[in-house]
């Protein structure tokens, strides 16, 4: 299931400046085996220490937080794109 | 050598100062620490209190860059006594002296608290030599930014969800800045604006200033503390979006304890939402300490921020102070707006109704007691939302510019014991 993530500036140290790839993966789990093995220094900033989704990292599927399309159960379908964008507060009130 | 720089609120690395609001190395939002030894010796009360009545008089304690010259008096709103507020909010007459509205719909240049933050991030996009200013915002925030770059010379680049409130718009529009629309909500464009602040470099407020921008929201609270006489309330009521605000409030309130300023105190904080988008309520009153987002369905435009970065923090200080969190559906939000209007002379946006209507629930649910000193933090201005009062007041038929017309108007509409100076003639002719 190729499926494209886009990699905000913030991380691309960590992927030797690699900013977009395309790759097979069927879930979010599957999406960050795929991520842990090309890039192993990201790993830490994407999951805390138990292994869960960084509280201030937001992933994006299409432009949708992917909370609201099941989140860890999300089945990628092909040709998504996957933004992984840092939490920013502000705006209001 | 400045006396704050960036620190991670959550692994602790220090970034020095520049443009950037998040830790590379565990991604988490940067804040300014400072050096309150430091400050210590510079700090009084007396020192502030000679200086003109604006947020600058605490520059100490703001992140601003060296030789700053503030060109605005932005801040230093009054702090108003509401004692008719508080007597319909309790139902009884007894504490109405300890309530307080900290007006913020006056606040210039552009009658929202935002200008005390963008009066921050602007002094620091002008020391990192940005050229373009920018920002996502639910309209106050775009008036802030438009209005200061105005004043600045900096050029400006807003970008708003498209359903704004028409006169957070125009109120944009009239600065020169360049606005774009965007089809999405709020959560959207914020999630937009970070891409884009990463490929241009513009000095995006509430992106990369961030950590700069939000100090400014301290003032309100250091304001607060100051015209009580420097005394910390029992209370405080403060409606939240993002959930910045009552995390700053809570922080300057312990740098005037840290400095000596006031005697410290256990301020309980509570925070207002709107039932349409109530993630942060919403995790308070389920006791959750995580955010799950919401699709905001709210006339409370300016609060609707579902996926609040602020939230997680805001959660924290409501609950270790042992405060509490409420939410108002839209009516509520209307009727709020009106008897703060009717009975204070303030009128306050949806936001304030919001603030407001959730005070009511907490004197109700007796979270907030009469006796307590709480004060409602009202942070904007309902000139900018008056179409969340469309259709409640009737347009009524014009009468003829005769006394007689009037007379008879009055005699119409009005039971002869609202009108007294027209009883005891009514009575004396046994109409």
């Amino acid at each position: 299931m190729p499926i494209t993530v886009q990699i905000p500036t913030a991380l691309r140290r960590h992927t030797a400046g690699v900013g977009s790839i395309t790759c097979a993966a069927s879930n979010l789990g599957e999406l960050f085996s795929v991520l842990d093995e090309k890039f192993p220094d990201l790993k830490p900033h994407l999951r805390d220490d138990q292994g869960q989704v960084r509280r201030f990292l937001n992933i994006y599927v299409n432009e949708e937080d992917i909370r609201f399309l099941g989140g860890q159960t999300y089945a990628f379908q092909e040709g998504d794109e996957v933004l992984l964008v840092p939490s920013i507060a502000g705006g209001a009130p | 050598m400045s006396h704050y720089e960036l620190r991670c609120r959550e692994c602790g690395r220090t970034w020095g100062n520049q443009p950037r609001s998040i830790c590379d190395d565990c991604f988490s939002p940067l804040e300014v620490a400072y050096d309150y030894d430091a400050l210590r010796a510079s700090v009084s009360r007396e020192r502030i209190s000679q200086r003109p009545p604006n947020m600058w008089r605490y520059s100490e304690l703001l992140p601003l860059p060296q030789g700053f010259e503030p060109r605005l008096p932005v801040g230093f709103t009054p702090l108003l006594q509401a004692p008719r507020l508080a007597q319909q909010l309790s139902g009884t007459s007894a504490g109405a002296k300890n309530l307080y509205l900290k007006n913020d719909a006056v606040c210039l240049p552009t009658l929202s608290f935002k200008d005390r933050v963008v009066a921050v991030a602007l002094s620091q996009a002008k020391a990192f030599g940005f050229d373009t200013v920018s920002c996502s915002s639910t309209g106050n925030l775009a008036n802030a930014v438009a209005a200061h770059a105005a004043r600045e010379g900096l050029k400006a680049w807003i970008f708003i969800p498209s359903d704004l409130e028409p006169a957070k718009i125009l109120g944009t529009n009239v600065f020169g800045a360049k606005v774009v629309r965007i089809a999405g909500n709020y959560d959207q464009v914020n999630r937009l604006c970070s891409q884009i602040a990463d490929e241009h470099r513009w000095g995006f407020v509430n992106v990369n200033l961030r950590p700069y921008y939000a100090e400014g929201s301290k003032t309100v609270g250091f304001e607060i503390a100051e015209q009580l006489g420097w005394r910390l309330p029992d209370n405080v009521v403060c409606p939240m979006a993002g959930g910045s605000l009552i995390v700053k409030i809570k922080k300057a309130f312990d740098e005037l304890v840290n400095l000596g300023l006031v005697e410290g105190k256990e301020v309980k904080f509570f925070g207002a939402q709107a039932t349409g988008c109530s993630p942060i309520s919403t995790a308070v009153k389920t006791g959750s300490s995580e955010i799950e987002p919401q699709k905001p369905v709210t006339i409370a435009r300016s609060l609707a921020i579902g996926n609040p970065a602020d939230g997680h923090y805001a959660i924290k200080v409501i609950k270790g102070s042992g405060g509490w969190s409420e939410d108002v559906s839209d009516p509520e939000v209307i009727n709020s707006i009106k008897l703060l209007a009717e009975t204070e002379g303030v009128f306050t946006e949806t936001a304030g109704g919001v603030t407001v209507g959730t005070a009511r629930k907490l004197w109700r649910q007796d979270r907030i007691l009469p006796e307590e000193t709480t004060v409602l933090c009202i942070t904007g201005n309902g000139l900018k939302t008056t179409d969340a009062l469309a259709g409640v007041y009737e347009t009524e038929a014009a009468i003829a510019p005769k006394l007689a017309e009037f007379e008879r108007y009055l005699q119409g509409t009005l039971r002869p014991s609202d009108i007294p100076g027209v009883i005891a003639e009514a009575e004396a002719v046994g109409t």
